[in-house]
């Protein structure tokens, strides 16, 4: 041992992509096989990451595994390149590929994100990684492993509808804002990880690849490009998204886009904003150039 | 223009690592060496080569010396460093039957052969702070060397016994098992194991688990929430040669080492019967990296709550040993200091709309799928 390895995180003693090749190899297996029945939770053996669990290891895994010397990643937390976890995850693949990094949606072949997606529709060239907390839907009726898989294997989701009926009967509506339950191909329940409602449509018929990684529960899923992504819902209440009223952004204006919410210090006034930094530095961009 | 956002994450966390750096060194003027953590500090590396499921002692100190002396985080260190490794051998099957044993004990008989070996432990020891070890010097180490006069080759040399259980099955005592049967072990770091999981992958999973969430569930079964009411039938400390297949040799076997070992086999009532079957004392297992006797017991006591049918968490399988884990938990413990600023959102939009409708005021014109 010497005593400089104490001093720093030296790259070069790690392999491409900080995981071993045998280990990148496995977790690409499980991703075809992901890929090959939407919406199906295939399982892997999921490896501990420098980062903690919970903390984006899934995504993180996919994106190790998948990324090469050609690719342009973008990594984003609650639609933000610069918020905390995302530029940590940004650092460490970016130290251990050596990868280019990004920010512009457009220009990314790899976008590996927490809670949202891009506002401007993804590309078939591209791929949209998620990371996820909780991969199965049906924990929140069934906590057992073992009887979770049952119910998928007979495609019984009644007791998710029941959840969904209940949930109605109390509240009037469907009181779940993010992470609504989906099926994938009106087969497999799935849960699209901690989205808001709003980004829930932008996978139903997407052009991009959406990969969906659950590190510490070990399971990967896949929204393949054209997969029909339909949220649970009942013939008189209707799925809706996310209401911003007559909301914009006030930094580029956007109105059809989700925002955040913001309370001045000063005035006390609620204004908004892009949750999509990206798309709202592009806008911004934009606007200045006319 | 007035552009502002939470931006400036990348400084932050570079501030944060400066300021970091600045309390591990605690402004002491000496650099604590990872090999005196090592020589000093061998249970708590012990219990970390446990629950990092890395057999390295130099590495878990250099992680005990990095992260502050946290176990949680020093775990986690050498876990993630054992994702970079490749796996080149499988080691042949560790018989602890042949420890060089340091300690055993059993509470299930007085007279074992080979006798009760104390050993190296602090259950007879009164917990009185020793104010003189603050002033301890070099001096009074080889002093002590001198004084006790233990001669390491001996130590060395020290013989395998038997084990106890061993005579319990001679004398027909042990009630019939499936699990005794040869069966080749999973391996959870490279397969997800399904629910139920086979015996392998339960021992697995807990002789990686937590020591502190281990023997509180554990405590929990013997206190009255579980069926299991064990005696220790007998518990060893000691080191075991680790040998893997020649390579392009078949039948031949390379030495590359030897890990010290903690082993506890609980003796449980054959009242308490395993897949509906009587007639025998029935056993609990633990062995785990090191010497850790509080995470082997506990593992024993665990490993038959999970064979027996009841009611209590210590009984459900994908309770226990999905809970265990420290770095699971502390990751997914530590996941809610990340941002939720946009489910957060979204759970209020939920909610004003919930509000709205309660006052009777007409739905906005939401975007309909
Ligand atoms: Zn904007």
């Amino acid at each position: 041992m010497s005593p400089e390895s104490s001093k720093r995180f030296r790259v070069s003693a790690y392999n491409f992509g900080f995981l071993d090749e045998g280990s990148k190899r496995e977790i690409r297996r499980s991703t075809l096989k992901a890929v090959a029945i939407p919406g199906y939770q295939v399982p892997f053996a999921s490896r501990e990451l420098p980062i903690g669990k919970g903390w984006g290891t899934g995504g993180m895994q996919l994106s190790l595994s998948l990324a090469g010397s050609r690719d342009t990643i973008k990594v984003i937390d609650q639609g933000h390149d610069d918020s905390v976890n995302a530029v940590s995850i940004r650092h460490l693949i970016q130290s251990c590929t050596q990868v280019e990094m990004t920010r512009d949606s457009q220009a990314a072949s790899l976008i590996q994100s927490r809670h949202r997606i891009p506002e401007i529709p993804l590309r078939k060239d591209q791929i949209l990684i998620l990371q996820v907390p909780q991969p199965d839907p049906l924990k929140k009726v069934e906590s057992h492993e073992k009887k979770v898989k049952q119910l998928h294997a007979d495609k019984d989701y009644k007791g998710m509808w029941l959840h969904l009926y209940e949930d109605i009967s109390q509240w009037g509506d469907i009181s779940i804002s993010a992470d609504y339950p989906s099926t994938a191909h009106e087969r497999y329940l799935f849960a699209p990880s901690p989205l808001p409602r709003w980004d829930v449509p932008k996978l139903n018929h997407s052009e991009a690849l959406c990969l969906l990684g659950a590190g510490r529960e070990k399971k990967i899923y896949a929204i393949p490009p054209h997969t029909q992504v339909t949220p649970l819902a009942f013939d008189d209440v209707p799925f809706t998204t996310e209401n911003f009223g007559k909301a914009s952004c006030k930094n580029c204006g956007a109105d059809n886009v989700y925002l955040d919410e913001f309370i001045d210090d000063e005035t006390g006034q609620k204004t908004y904003s892009c949750s999509d930094t990206g798309y709202c530095h592009q806008r911004m961009a934009e606007r200045r150039i006319q | 223009m007035g552009y502002v956002t939470v931006t400036g994450g990348q400084t932050a966390i570079e501030e944060a690592e400066k300021l970091l750096h600045h309390y591990r060194t605690g402004q002491s003027s000496h650099p604590l060496h990872p090999e005196t953590i090592e020589k000093q500090m061998r249970l708590l590396v012990d219990r970390i080569m446990g629950e990092g499921g890395l057999y390295a002692p130099d590495h878990a100190s250099l992680a005990l010396k990095q992260a502050e002396g946290d176990p949680a985080e020093a775990a986690f260190l050498l876990r993630a460093y054992r994702s970079t490794l490749s796996r080149n051998f499988y080691t042949k099957t560790v018989d602890p039957g042949e420890m060089r044993l340091i300690r055993r004990i059993s509470s299930t008989f007085k007279d074992i052969p080979g006798g009760q070996v104390l050993g190296p432990t602090y259950d007879y020891t009164h917990r009185l702070l020793n104010f003189s070890l603050r002033e301890e010097t070099e001096e009074d180490f080889s002093e002590f060397l001198e004084a006790v006069d233990i001669d390491s080759e001996q130590v060395e040399q020290t013989p395998s016994f038997k084990k106890v259980t061993e005579l319990l099955k001679a004398e027909n005592l042990l009630a019939d098992s499936e699990m005794e049967q040869e069966q080749e072990p999973v391996d959870i770091t490279r397969e997800k194991p399904a629910f139920p999981l086979s015996r392998s992958a339960r021992l697995q999973s807990l002789a990686r688990g937590e020591t502190g969430a281990m023997s509180a569930l554990a405590y929990s079964a013997v206190r009255g929430h579980g069926k299991v009411h064990p005696t220790i039938g007998e518990l060893r400390v000691g080191y075991a040669d680790i040998e893997i297949e020649y390579p392009g040799r078949e039948n031949e076997s390379l030495y590359i080492g030897e890990t010290m070992l903690t082993e506890v086999e609980t003796v449980n009532s054959f009242t308490e019967t395993i897949n509906n079957q009587a007639g025998g004392l029935n056993l609990g297992y633990g062995l785990v990296f090191g010497h850790n006797e509080l995470k082997a017991i506990s593992m024993a006591v665990l490993e038959h709550s999970l064979a027996t049918e009841g009611e209590a968490p210590v009984h459900d399988e994908e309770f226990v040993l999905l809970h265990i884990d420290s770095v699971d938990s502390s990751g997914f413990i530590s996941h809610m200091k990340m941002p939720h600023y946009v489910t957060f959102q979204a759970q209020l939009n939920r909610l004003r709309k919930f509000q709205e409708e309660e006052g009777g005021k007409p739905e906005d014109e939401s975007r309909k799928q």
